[in-house]
C-alpha cells in the first residue's frame, strides 16, 4: 500500500485510465522502457505523440473540408495517426482511428465525419488526462518500477 | 550488436530506438527506405534491421528488395500496423528474415534477436 499521498493518487489516476479503457497494455510496454537513464520516457513520447498527431489531425481536418472526399488519402492520414496512437497505448483513440478506416474503405463519409468528431472528443479526453496524470507524476517523485494494472 | 531502425514515424522511432538501447544494442533511426539504403551506400553495416512498411520516398518493400539486391545479408523484420495476408507475403518476399505486427514490444524485439544469433 502507497503511503506517499501524491504517490497514492497517482496510482489512482494511472489505474482509472486503464478502467476506463483511455489506456491498454502498450501503456506499461513504454512504462517498462523508463529507467534510471530515461526517467521521464514515458511523459516524452507521449508529449511527441500529442505534438506529431497534431498535424494529421489537421491533414485529415482539411481533407474533409474538400469535396468529394478522397477517401484513399484520408485512409493514409488515419493509418499514420492510428499507428503513433497504437503505439502509446491510446485505446479508445484506436478504436475510433480503426472506425474511421472502415468508413474509408466503404466510402462513406458522414460515418467518417461523425467518427472523426468522436475521435477529436476521445483525443482532448486523453490529453487532458494524461497532462494531469504527468503533472502529479513529476511532484510525486521517480517510480522505481511500472505496476501492471489489475 | 547494431541495428538500423527504418520508420517515418517519429514516435515510433523513438520506441524503437529505446527498446534497443535497453537491450544494450547500439542504433541509428532513418525516416523512410531511401535513407536506409543511403546508409548502406555510405558503408555502414548492421546486424539487425527494423524495417517499417509505409514510409514516403521509398516504402519498406521497396527498400528491402533494394537492400537485397546489394548483397546486405543482416537480418530485416518487417514491423507493420499491416495485417492482410497479401500486403505482408509481399513485404517478406521481397526479402524479410522475419515480420512483427506492431507495436514492437521486448518480447517481439527478442524473439527476433534470437533469430539473429
Amino acid at each position: 500500500m502507497e503511503r506517499n499521498p501524491m504517490r497514492r493518487q497517482l496510482q489512482v489516476m494511472r489505474k482509472s485510465l486503464f478502467d476506463q479503457g483511455y489506456l491498454d497494455e502498450q501503456f506499461v510496454q513504454l512504462e517498462e522502457l523508463q529507467d534510471d537513464a530515461n526517467p521521464n520516457f514515458v511523459e516524452e513520447v507521449v508529449t511527441l505523440y500529442f505534438r506529431d498527431s497534431a498535424r494529421l489531425i489537421l491533414n485529415i481536418e482539411q481533407a474533409l473540408e474538400r469535396k468529394p472526399f478522397d477517401f484513399n488519402k484520408l485512409d493514409g492520414y488515419m493509418h499514420q495517426f492510428k499507428g503513433s496512437s497504437s503505439s502509446i497505448g491510446a485505446k479508445r483513440v484506436k478504436a475510433e482511428s480503426t472506425l474511421f478506416r472502415e468508413y474509408c474503405k466503404s466510402g462513406n463519409g458522414e460515418g467518417c465525419m461523425r467518427t472523426f468528431q468522436q475521435l477529436k472528443k476521445e483525443y482532448a479526453t486523453l490529453r487532458k488526462k494524461l497532462e494531469a496524470y504527468f503533472q502529479v507524476a513529476r511532484q510525486a517523485g521517480p517510480m522505481e518500477t511500472a505496476c501492471r494494472p489489475k | 550488436m547494431t541495428a538500423l531502425v527504418v520508420d517515418d514515424n517519429m514516435v515510433n522511432r523513438t520506441i524503437h530506438h529505446q527498446l534497443l538501447d535497453n537491450l544494450g544494442i547500439e542504433n541509428v533511426a532513418v525516416g523512410n527506405g531511401k535513407e536506409a539504403v543511403d546508409i548502406h551506400c555510405s558503408g555502414k553495416a548492421f546486424d539487425l534491421i527494423l524495417m517499417d512498411m509505409d514510409m514516403p520516398i521509398m516504402n519498406g518493400i521497396e527498400a528491402t528488395r533494394k537492400l537485397r539486391e546489394m548483397g546486405i545479408r543482416s537480418m530485416i523484420a518487417g514491423v507493420s500496423t499491416r495485417s492482410m495476408e497479401q500486403e505482408i507475403r509481399e513485404f517478406i518476399e521481397a526479402g524479410l528474415d522475419d515480420y512483427q505486427e506492431k507495436p514492437l514490444t521486448v518480447s517481439k524485439l527478442i524473439s527476433i534477436i534470437r533469430k539473429i544469433n
